[in-house]
């Protein structure tokens, strides 16, 4: 009887302090050092929440750069993956389906090497990220798109150079650019 | 694999070795009530928990009346998360007003968390409003860690100890481990990955109008304080259903790395603290060796499969189911690391791994959760290995077995026999059951070899008390809560019950002082003795399963074959 009462006391207790009282510290010093991040790093553009430079977005226009595919698309209540196993026929003929889609929509000819992220939908069903040869891939098309003469076309490629991410600390994780904030100034090119 | 891939794998290791004394010795001035700096900072809430809960710290109980403490602990935990999970919409700190849980998914769920488990058969963003995720499911990330110090604590009294019965206060070993380790650790790790940007609010679900003009509902809530106790404290329940691969939770490959040394962190250093203990720095790092052997061997495999050509794909890097900034390496470390330390978080999609590359995670929990293996868990874990490995060397040169100075006697072996018995017979009776039953099969989402090895992956994830997941199996329905629920709990407690009586009846032993005729715990000898019981008797019993699933896909996937 003692050990029980001892047993609900001390759950209360670790309730209060691991439960409560910890998430509620970290949420305050969160909050003051990086209220940005804490609150999922939203974009705003004219005042309204346009997205997460976090969250990827599917693209289906011509004149945005395509993300990857994606189990959820896009929608992140719930996020997730496909789950496909590799010898899910499924699969097979979802990624052969991809690969002509991607050179046809991007007028590539068939021999060009499609980067396995545009074939393979993500985990999450939200990556945010492609490699930067997979944006190189697509600027004829989103220049053609948006009609930008030759100057705009350079400006779209060192666009994508100043966006691409190396590895962080030079050795951590894969080079990579976010499809949003591509896109997002990809629209000031005027 | 590229330089920089090599560059990624040998940082992690190394910095996890660096950090395993420094954590170490720390938690073993904490464990065995020594002064450490630690103390000045949050001695006063010690001495708080003791007085508002009438804890007298020097009161020590034998092994029936600690295991007692333990359970109706663990029981009072699992009561409290099914019950909020039954009533959640009648509670607070739920904007997105999220329903009440059935009965099946909270019992899964309680159970799951209570155990260290953290399976998830349900979605966090679409389930879970803050109120459960954090008054329930932080609480018993910590408490449930904790619970696995203290049996390893319990465990070695019982060798260390004397001609007694005396194996110490749950509950002070509890205190301790959240107070001193966790809780500070959490705090620390969970502000770094805010700097990175994962999310810590109390906001509603966010509208955004897309650039395309659609709209897209961005989930909120207080995600890094469950994140950064989930990784260390060998949990694993994610947030968010994608968990560690979901950029809230996991933005940057620096905090990648952060969460992947997490994991094995505590676990690691425990087999200093061991050593210390013990009075055998050089028996810890024996341990930590043949953790780290098994773990790169499995990291090896799985790192070739996911590298090499196949038929279906060509050279196609296998990208299905990973998220772009961590690429294959990252992934597969995590998954390696993920498997061999009970953990269970994923960074990508086990389902959608190679093979062989699937069969890896597989592999590393049948042999039992000991390549680090859970807080506690692996460690104590592990020492049911030795003392089968002695008991066979012993049995080999005809000697009356010993581990520590103690006899190792007909009670000890059959105890540890039924610590191995009882998660094999979890993953091998319900995956069978499973496998002929329309319950089981109807919530496949794979064909084939690969639909067998989602079953298999589901019961051996329960059994080890992992929570990882070929997550393509929808488990989230009677049969599966239920079935991986009893699993969950024979896994956990039918490993924990053995585990403490044996260290009740070791504490009773003296202790015979090492002579030239001593078997040795600390060299190179016994490192691949215990190698080969491990494999031998852990591994064996399922290669007929494992042939059946990842061997035979791995076989057919190069034959060309889909279904």
């Amino acid at each position: 009887m003692k050990a029980l009462w001892i047993s609900l006391k001390i759950f209360l207790f670790f309730t209060i302090l691991t439960g409560i009282l910890y998430p509620l510290m970290v949420t305050g010093i969160a909050q003051v050092v990086f209220p940005l991040k804490a609150n999922g790093s939203l974009i705003t553009r004219n005042e309204k929440v346009i997205g997460s430079e976090l969250i990827g977005q599917r693209f289906d226009s011509a004149i945005y750069f395509s993300s990857r595919p994606s189990a959820v698309s896009y929608n992140p209540l719930p996020s997730g993956g496909s789950n496909l196993g590799l010898t899910s026929t499924k699969l097979k003929n979802l990624v052969d389906e991809r690969k002509s889609q991607f050179l046809e929509f991007n007028r590539l000819d068939s021999h060009t090497a499609v980067p396995s992220e545009m074939l393979f939908a993500s985990a999450s069903g939200l990556d945010p990220h492609i490699s930067p040869e997979a944006a190189l891939l697509q600027v004829n098309r989103v220049a053609k798109a948006r009609g930008f003469d030759v100057s705009k076309k350079q400006q779209l490629i060192r666009k994508i150079s100043e966006l691409t991410q190396k590895p962080q600390f030079f050795c951590l994780g894969e080079s990579r650019i976010n499809v949003l904030l591509l896109n997002l100034k990809t629209d000031e090119i005027k | 694999m590229t330089t920089l891939d090599f560059i990624q794998v040998i940082l992690f290791l190394g910095l996890l070795t660096a950090l395993t004394p420094i954590l170490g010795g720390y938690m073993k001035k904490v464990f065995t009530g020594e002064k450490h700096f630690m103390q000045p900072v949050f001695g006063w809430l010690e001495k708080l928990v003791y007085r508002f809960c009438g804890v007298d710290r020097n009161e020590e109980t034998n092994w029936k009346t600690y295991t007692f403490h333990l359970l109706l602990f663990n029981l009072v935990g699992f009561l409290f998360v099914f019950l909020i999970q039954l009533f959640q919409l009648f509670l607070p700190l739920n904007p997105a007003q999220l329903g009440n849980v059935s009965w099946h998914s909270a019992f899964n769920t309680a159970v799951s968390f209570m155990t260290n488990t953290n399976w998830q058969g349900y979605a966090g963003e679409t389930t879970l409003g803050y109120f459960v995720q954090m008054i329930g499911l932080t609480v018993q990330n910590f408490v449930s860690a904790a619970t696995g110090i203290a049996v390893l604590l319990a465990l070695i009294r019982g060798l260390t100890r004397k001609t007694t019965d005396r194996l110490g206060n749950f509950w002070t070993d509890l205190t301790r481990s959240v107070i001193y380790v966790l809780l500070p650790l959490s705090i620390l790790l969970s502000i770094v990955l805010v700097s990175q940007g994962v999310v810590q609010n109390f906001n509603s679900y966010e509208t955004a109008q897309t650039l395309e003009g659609t709209q897209q509902v961005i989930p909120a809530g207080p995600a890094a304080s469950q994140i950064a106790i989930k990784q260390l404290g060998t949990n694993g329940g994610g947030f968010f259903n994608a968990n560690s691969a979901h950029p809230f939770e996991n933005p940057t490959p620096f905090s990648n790395f952060l969460e992947m040394l997490s994991i094995l962190l505590i676990p690691a250093a425990l087999t200093f603290t061991y050593g210390k203990m013990t009075g055998s720095v050089r028996h810890g790092w024996t341990i930590y060796t043949v953790m780290m052997v098994l773990l790169i061997a499995g990291l090896s495999v799985s790192l070739f499969s996911e590298f090499s050509p196949n038929s279906l794909f060509g050279n196609l890097s296998l990208m299905e189911g990973k998220e772009t900034r961590f690429g294959i390496t990252n992934s597969v470390l995590w998954s390696t690391v993920t498997s061999g330390a009970s953990n269970g978080s994923v960074n990508a999609m086990h389902d959608s791994l190679s093979p062989l590359g699937g069969m890896i995670p597989l592999i590393n929990m049948m042999l039992g959760e000991v390549i680090f293996g859970g807080v506690g868990a692996g460690l104590y874990g592990m020492v049911i290995f030795i003392i089968l490995t002695v008991f066979i060397a012993g049995l080999m040169v005809g000697r009356s077995p010993e581990y520590l100075g103690k006899k190792i006697e007909a009670f000890d072996v059959k105890m540890a026999i039924l610590a191995v018995l009882a998660p094999a017979f979890v993953i091998l009776f319900f995956t069978a059951w499973a496998s002929v039953s329309h319950w089981g099969l109807s919530s496949l989402n794979n064909a084939g070899p690969h639909g067998f090895s989602e079953i298999l992956y589901a019961f051996t994830s329960a059994a080890a008390n992992n929570g990882s997941a070929f997550a393509g199996l929808n488990a989230n329905m009677v049969f599966y809560n239920l079935t991986l629920g009893a699993g969950m709990l024979i896994g956990r407690f039918g490993v924990i019950i053995p585990v403490l009586a044996i260290a009740g009846n070791l504490v009773k032993k003296n202790i015979t002082p090492p002579s030239s005729g001593t078997f040795r715990t600390d060299n190179t000898m016994f490192i691949g003795l215990l190698i080969a019981v491990i494999v031998i008797v852990g591994g064996l019993t399922f290669f007929p399963a494992l042939s059946l699933g990842p061997i035979m896909e791995h076989l057919l996937m190069n034959a060309g074959v889909t279904f």
